[in-house]
């Protein structure tokens, strides 16, 4: 027995020996919506450097950005953008700045149960508005009929349903809100979890989804990837261009390309509501946030070589997981930007 | 061992040291001191936590009812409201059932199938909440808005408390899965506690000329009080601090209303569901300070417990001297 332990003691001494010096172990925490692509990427990123060793947590992106802040992690990751407060909460803390670096993109897309009504309906902008504001209640308003000329919609209580807990996935659909009206704006605002007027919250995506489906004449949002992998069918949203747009990873790209002109150089823009006309309005970066300063250098080249990578290569993984590439434009400018962490 | 006694107390330090009686002493002492300093470790660190949130609202808190994470408002009254009526609903439900069912198992059913059953009640005791949840989502859910809310609309729907929409999630629902989930506490406990009243006492009232039931009913269950109530504690604390199944099915929408099919919220599910992405600070520890309130709350619903314990008993003892 006392053999067996001591053998035992010697092998695992001998493997956390072996671990330490193997990898070089990187630690980073934040956002769910893009955790399948990220582990997907760590894992590729790891085989073709064996020394490298990321490890990411999906703890949300609120937890992300005060982990990052914390110092407790290497990096974090966020659905929606760091605002100035916490920017400057960031600078206090550690003296120098931290950068975002767009990934990949996501969507979010309006689905519903109505009994009888199986097309895909078109959304304008002032009926999704007016529906989670609960001002629109009934199926058969006017703004919500003259945009589905020749579907005959019930004239029954719409049921709205959100998401109960905070995500980046409310966070793009509330700042879609905020950006067409300006009530939402003033009343709710934008947020990974907010006051919402009216509705029934799910917990999670898998929670709305149960919600809508039990509950007849409801409505929901959804990440795009989770309605594609789970074939829930969804509608079609009015774009900046007045063009109904089908969510799809080409309309997503589109609203990036759209936004990418006018891309400030901290990468921290909004692209719901995206001028052209392809684009679906809908639509939102998801970054990774590294700080600018290191004190390890090891570290500091480890994540600099990952992060180039993921924007040449890894995007490649991108699609196949049903998240949408970053347009080459933004590519360029962030290939320039990963020169400032130091 | 009549003279263990005296000659403990008389032997020197250091030989109880040696025999190892002190060392236990000390061991299991650190082991129960260890769960009041736990205790007053947690209080401390939500006081500390909530700093911002305690001086910005102070007993305000209490008062509103708006939970705001964008302008940063924040008040716990919907959250208190709806943990206290999900955990009175699940009780009212599950305290008759399950001491009905305790009373069954230890009195009038055979050893044998009373065996057999409880270890089926330890087996749903030992469940995972969100596994209950799931129950809650698919079968509960469903069966509340085709059959059971518009029955209850029917028959009682003039009452405030069965009005309005029936989406089958709400406080009712909430409630109903929190009781499927301490049902099996209760009758676990009760039963125990009724198996252990003396034989005696059944005999006495038998000889008295008593019923089976009247010697349950009168005799055996009013001996087992003091631990059926604690058993109902139990279920209490477990019902209010409850995070996942009621989150899955209550609706999650900060709110009071007076009817049961309306959607609300708990304490324990806003906390799970907001912390992660609490991004500003005040979000955040306001969250943390609705931990405190809960955990006041379930201070105060022990407390209370304790004295109707205490309260009870000693009544059952009156009455049983006279």
């Amino acid at each position: 027995m006392k053999r067996i332990a001591g053998m035992l003691l010697v092998v695992l001494a001998v493997a956390g020996v072996l671990w330490a010096d193997s990898a070089l172990s990187i630690n980073g925490a934040g956002a769910t919506f893009p955790y399948p692509m990220y582990s997907k990427w760590f894992d590729e990123y790891h085989k073709k450097n064996a020394n490298i060793a990321i490890n990411y947590q999906s703890i949300g992106s609120g937890g992300g950005i005060k982990q990052v802040t914390e110092g407790t992690v290497d990096f974090g990751a966020t659905d929606g953008p760091m605002n100035d407060e916490q920017l400057k909460a960031y600078a206090d803390k550690h003296g120098s700045g931290i950068l975002h670096f767009p990934t990949v993109l996501g969507a979010v897309v309006p689905f519903y149960n109505i009994p009888g009504v199986s097309a895909d309906l078109n959304f304008t902008p002032e009926a999704l508005a007016g529906i989670f504001l609960g001002k629109i209640t009934k199926w058969n308003d006017p703004a919500i009929a003259d945009a589905n000329k020749g579907i005959k919609l019930p004239a029954e209580d719409i049921v709205v349903v959100h998401r109960a807990e905070g995500s980046g996935t409310t966070y793009c659909w509330t700042d879609y809100l905020s950006k067409v009206s300006d009530e939402w704006k003033t009343k709710v605002g934008k947020g990974g979890s907010v006051n919402w007027p009216v509705g029934l919250g799910g917990k999670g995506s898998e929670g709305v989804t149960g919600t809508v489906k039990n509950t007849p004449n409801s409505i929901g949002y959804v990440e795009l990837i989770y309605a594609e992998s789970n074939k829930i069918p969804y509608g079609n949203v009015k774009n900046a261009a007045g063009v109904f747009v089908k969510a799809s990873l080409a309309a997503v790209s589109a609203a990036a390309a759209g936004a990418a002109k006018d891309m400030p150089d901290d990468f921290r823009v909004s692209i719901t509501n995206a001028p052209g006309k392809a684009s679906y309005p809908i639509s939102t970066f998801t970054w990774l946030l590294i700080p600018e300063k290191f004190s390890d250098t090891a570290k500091r080249d480890a994540i600099k070589g990952f992060v180039k990578w993921a924007l040449a290569d890894g995007q490649g993984y991108a699609e196949s997981l049903s998240y949408a590439k970053l347009p080459k434009e933004v590519v360029a400018k962030e290939l320039k930007a990963v020169d400032k962490i130091q | 061992m009549p003279s263990a006694g005296p000659v403990a107390g008389s032997r020197s330090f250091l030989s109880r040291l040696r025999e190892g009686d002190e060392i236990a002493r000390m061991v299991t002492f650190l082991f129960a001191a260890s769960v009041v300093l736990v205790t007053l470790l947690l209080v401390f660190d939500l006081w500390q936590g909530s700093v911002l949130s305690r001086h910005k609202f102070g007993f305000n808190f209490f008062r509103t009812s708006v939970w705001d994470p964008i302008f940063d408002h924040f008040g716990a009254l919907p959250f208190i409201y709806g943990t206290l009526v999900t955990a009175a609903v699940s009780l009212i439900l599950a305290v008759p059932l399950g001491i009905g069912a305790a009373i069954f198992l230890a009195e009038l059913a055979p050893a044998r199938v009373s065996d057999t059953l409880e270890f089926f009640i330890d087996l749903l005791a030992a469940v995972p909440s969100v596994i209950y949840g799931l129950l809650g989502v698919f079968i509960v859910v469903p069966l509340m808005r085709q059959y059971i809310q518009p029955a209850l609309k029917h028959t009682l729907g003039f009452l405030p408390l069965f009005q309005g929409p029936a989406y089958g999630i709400g406080f009712l629902t909430a409630g109903i899965v929190l009781a499927i989930m301490v049902i099996p506490y209760i009758i676990s406990v009760s039963r125990e506690v009724l198996l252990s009243v003396p034989r005696d006492q059944r005999e006495a009232a038998l000889s008295l000329g008593s019923t089976r039931w009247e010697s349950t009913w009168k005799v055996v269950v009013p001996y087992a009080r003091g631990g059926i109530l604690g058993s109902i504690f139990l279920a209490l604390a477990r019902a209010l601090g409850e995070t996942m199944a009621v989150t899955m099915v209550i609706g999650n929408t900060p709110a009071i209303s007076a009817s049961l099919f309306a959607s609300g919220y708990s304490i324990a599910a806003v906390i799970a569901n907001e912390l992660t992405e609490a991004t500003s600070n005040l979000h955040y520890q306001s969250l943390i300070e609705l931990g405190l309130v809960l955990f006041l709350l379930t201070f105060i619903l022990n407390g209370l417990a304790r004295l109707l314990i205490v309260a009870t008993s000693q009544r059952g003892a009156g009455m049983g001297h006279a």
